[in-house]
């Protein structure tokens, strides 16, 4: 075991990678040379060759295409949108393209490749390097939705994310980079003595389509993924409640079983996410819910979420779910 | 024009940076093209093809002996080129002050125009009130030409209670309608196209008014930058298209982003006249301005302009470009530093001296220093107060919905 933040877990999944598969290559804004502006391919071009790791023209459309034509003749493309809030000039080709190759072609096409994407707040970044755009893509049957928290989960959902045959949007939060986050923008610890940050310096893989419990309760199931799960964390702590919480790992398809399993033991159940209310993961999760929990639900469940409004930049701490918000949802879910 | 450097031994063609960290960087001492090599075609008779030497060559005026000449010699009268001289000084000072704070965390992020000073400053001279402004976020010089306070301008940059955007976006995302500013947005490239659509609107309505817009060599990819040449050339709208090529987009150089040959020579293709510019010499960009505005304004519509020049500073104040390429490139770039060759004509046209210079830089850093303060009276990034958490909710819609307004009250501030 070795201790690597996040930043180094996922380098060190695309150096297997890349050792393991021929096919697998590289490519993004900054990602060469540079190494990436958060430094997540920092030398693999020097350790793999230009034309397997390598900066690419500034156009998230184009490298989306790209990355398609490489995966429909064979290679296992793995491509950097440098901000999620910047993926959407490639919307048209992964909704309407990446999606919809295999079904389209009659499974004789597809395009295997991963976009792994910086995502969510608490960097200041305002507007447009704040956004968790999640709900855009677990609406576009096709794609695989995966959502990272920690280093060790990192390295492994990344790993299984690149070695799956379908394309996979891969979501690090940004905010966790370089230590979990627990909500107070004036105390952030690095991941230095966290366990998740104690990561092997093999192989190995986490599957896609498991959630996590991160933490066995019995009065209350907590949902998160990202940056929430240790804001989350911090608000069960804060609650003094004997919460169930559980890291989604993978949003499309999402473990239904381990949630169901959950919310049918304590009969209660919070759903945080920081993306916005409206149209949330949240919200196809807590309709789910509902549909197999009914009669064991004691009381309504909650979602805590970013408003229904655009990501602001000074005022982000009343903006972003916080651990009192949650608590507060939590213990509203103990009233009788 | 250099030749583009490739790896040979790779089965694509990929490009390599002239020079990376250790190496000594050299771009053969001043430009090969000299100010007179190029006529000025009449603006109001020229189309594409008449430029097919400007895009490829390089328009020029301040010789490297800092004497104005050849036919693109604006013939700028004193008062203005002090005043211009005067508004570059102010924004490299400006810029300077507010990096300074950024490291104390007085504001989260900030941008420079380090290098780039002329850019919009000698371009928004050469246009009149009524035009529209469409920036990239290099190009805050644009707001002191229309006479933007400059407390306002820090207000916005640290977040406070006066910040006319309210604490929404991150830092040098200016906007002023007043000044005909139109508001920046992150995400690179999306005003070129915009700026398009502006033009349109300006001409359906039959007003005598431009819209300039600029983006940099690497946004230039986008989807946005094409969109906009070919609506441009398609409709013939009064609009100015500017791609700043400052060689370097983040850490990526042109030459790892473009198999083509220059910016300029893209809008030939398109069937727009197309001009490359020295984007260090002032006189030069306010002629060509100048010539782009009167095209547009005798109702003969785009004008394309690859302004070329050097990013001098980090791309931002996260970023840190001594990891990519030589500290020292700047001091060999041909074109110079745009204050100091404007300054140098100043002097060799006797209308300028050393005096005169320090005295100027002295009065702005006081009024820039003055400014600073007023402002953070209204708060700061590092301390507050900040505007209202209520800004949040409010201008999403015209009027607060429901459902906005219940979460409104469930955060209850």
């Amino acid at each position: 075991m070795t201790k690597m933040n996040m930043i180094a877990a996922l380098n060190s999944a695309l150096e297997h990678q890349l050792q393991r598969d021929e096919n697998v290559v590289i490519f993004g804004e900054d990602v060469g040379y540079f190494g990436g502006v958060f430094r997540v391919t920092a030398k693999l071009q020097e350790k793999f060759g230009a034309h397997r790791v390598f900066d690419s023209p500034l156009a998230e459309g184009g490298i989306a295409a790209i990355a398609m034509g490489m995966g429909l003749n064979g290679l296992r493309p793995v491509a950097e949108i440098q901000f999620a809030d910047y993926i959407f000039p490639a919307y048209d080709q992964i909704v309407n393209e990446i999606a919809k190759v295999r079904h389209r072609s009659g499974g004789e096409f597809t395009a295997p490749l991963t976009f792994r994407t910086p995502a969510g707040g608490g960097i200041k970044g305002g507007h447009h390097h704040s956004q968790s755009p999640e709900a855009q893509f677990t609406h576009t049957p096709g794609l695989k939705v995966v959502y990272c928290s920690n280093p060790y989960n990192a390295k492994g959902l990344l790993t299984s994310a690149i070695e799956c045959n379908d394309p996979v949007i891969f979501f690090e939060p940004k905010r966790c980079y370089r230590g979990p986050f627990y909500g107070d923008p004036h105390n952030v610890p690095t991941w230095n003595g966290h366990p998740d940050g104690e990561v092997p310096e093999e192989y190995y893989s986490v599957p896609l389509e498991q959630a996590r419990i991160v933490k066995e309760g019995s009065a209350c199931t907590v949902i998160a993924w990202g940056a929430m799960v240790h804001v989350s964390e911090q608000a069960i702590k804060d609650s003094g409640i004997d919460c169930e919480l559980i890291d989604l790992q993978t949003l499309v398809p999402w473990d239904r079983d381990t949630v169901v399993n959950s919310v049918k033991k304590t009969g209660r159940c919070v759903i945080v996410h920081e993306a916005p209310k409206t149209s949330g993961f949240g919200a196809e999760m807590s309709a789910s819910i509902q549909e197999r929990c009914f009669y064991n639900l004691e009381a309504p469940i909650i979602r805590v979420t970013g408003w229904d409004t655009p990501f602001p930049h000074t005022t982000e701490w009343d903006y972003l779910p916080s651990p009192a918000r949650i608590a507060e949802a939590i213990k509203k879910t103990q009233e009788e | 024009m250099t030749e583009r450097k490739t790896i040979a031994t790779t089965p694509y063609t990929i490009g390599v940076a002239p020079f990376r960290p250790g190496d000594e960087s050299s771009f053969g001492g001043t430009f090969a093209e000299k100010p007179g090599d190029l006529n000025r075609p009449d603006p109001a008779k020229c189309d594409s093809r008449d430029t097919v030497k400007h895009a490829s060559g390089l328009i020029r005026v301040m010789d490297d002996d800092n004497k104005a000449k050849g036919d693109w010699d604006p013939g700028l009268d004193a008062e203005s080129m002090i005043q211009g001289l005067e508004y570059m000084m102010r924004l490299r000072i400006f810029d300077d002050r507010m990096l300074k704070m950024q490291r104390t965390g007085k504001l989260s992020f900030y941008m420079q125009s380090f290098g780039e000073e002329a850019i919009a400053i000698a371009q928004t001279m050469a246009l009149e009130t009524q035009d529209w402004i469409f920036p990239s976020y290099r190009q805050p010089g644009a707001q002191f030409v229309r006479g933007r306070d400059m407390v306002s301008m820090i207000c916005h940059c640290i977040g406070n209670t006066e910040d006319n955007v309210k604490g929404r976006q991150m830092p040098v995302h200016y906007t002023w309608k007043e000044g005909r500013f139109i508001s920046i947005s992150s995400p690179v490239g999306t005003q070129f196209s915009q700026a398009v659509g502006v033009a349109m609107a300006s001409a359906y309505k039959g007003l005598d008014e431009v819209c300039i817009s600029w983006l940099g060599d690497g946004t230039s990819a986008q989807g946005d930058y094409h969109y906009a040449l070919n609506f441009a050339s398609t409709f013939k709208p009064p609009v100015i298209l500017n791609v700043v090529n400052n060689q370097w987009a983040i850490s990526t150089h042109k030459n790892l982003a473009t198999g083509g040959r220059t910016f300029a020579e893209r809008g030939l293709a398109y069937d727009i006249p197309s001009l490359r510019v020295d984007g260090n010499d002032f006189l030069a960009l306010y002629s060509v301005t100048k010539w782009a505005r009167e095209r547009a304004g005798a109702g003969l519509g785009p004008t394309h302009i690859e302004v070329y020049t050097y990013r001098a500073g980090g791309h931002s104040s996260s970023d840190d470009p001594s990891a990519y390429r030589p500290e020292k490139e700047f001091e060999c770039w041909p074109g110079g530093d745009p204050v100091e060759r404007l300054k140098l004509h100043l002097i060799e046209t006797k209308i300028w001296d050393e005096k005169k210079h320090s005295a100027l830089e002295k009065k702005i850093d006081d009024e820039v220093m003055t400014a600073y303060k007023e402002a953070c009276e209204f708060g700061d990034l590092a301390s507050g107060p900040y505007p209202p958490a209520s800004t949040i909710f409010t201008e999403v819609y015209e009027t607060v919905p429901w459902h906005v307004q219940e979460q409104r009250e469930e955060l209850g501030k």
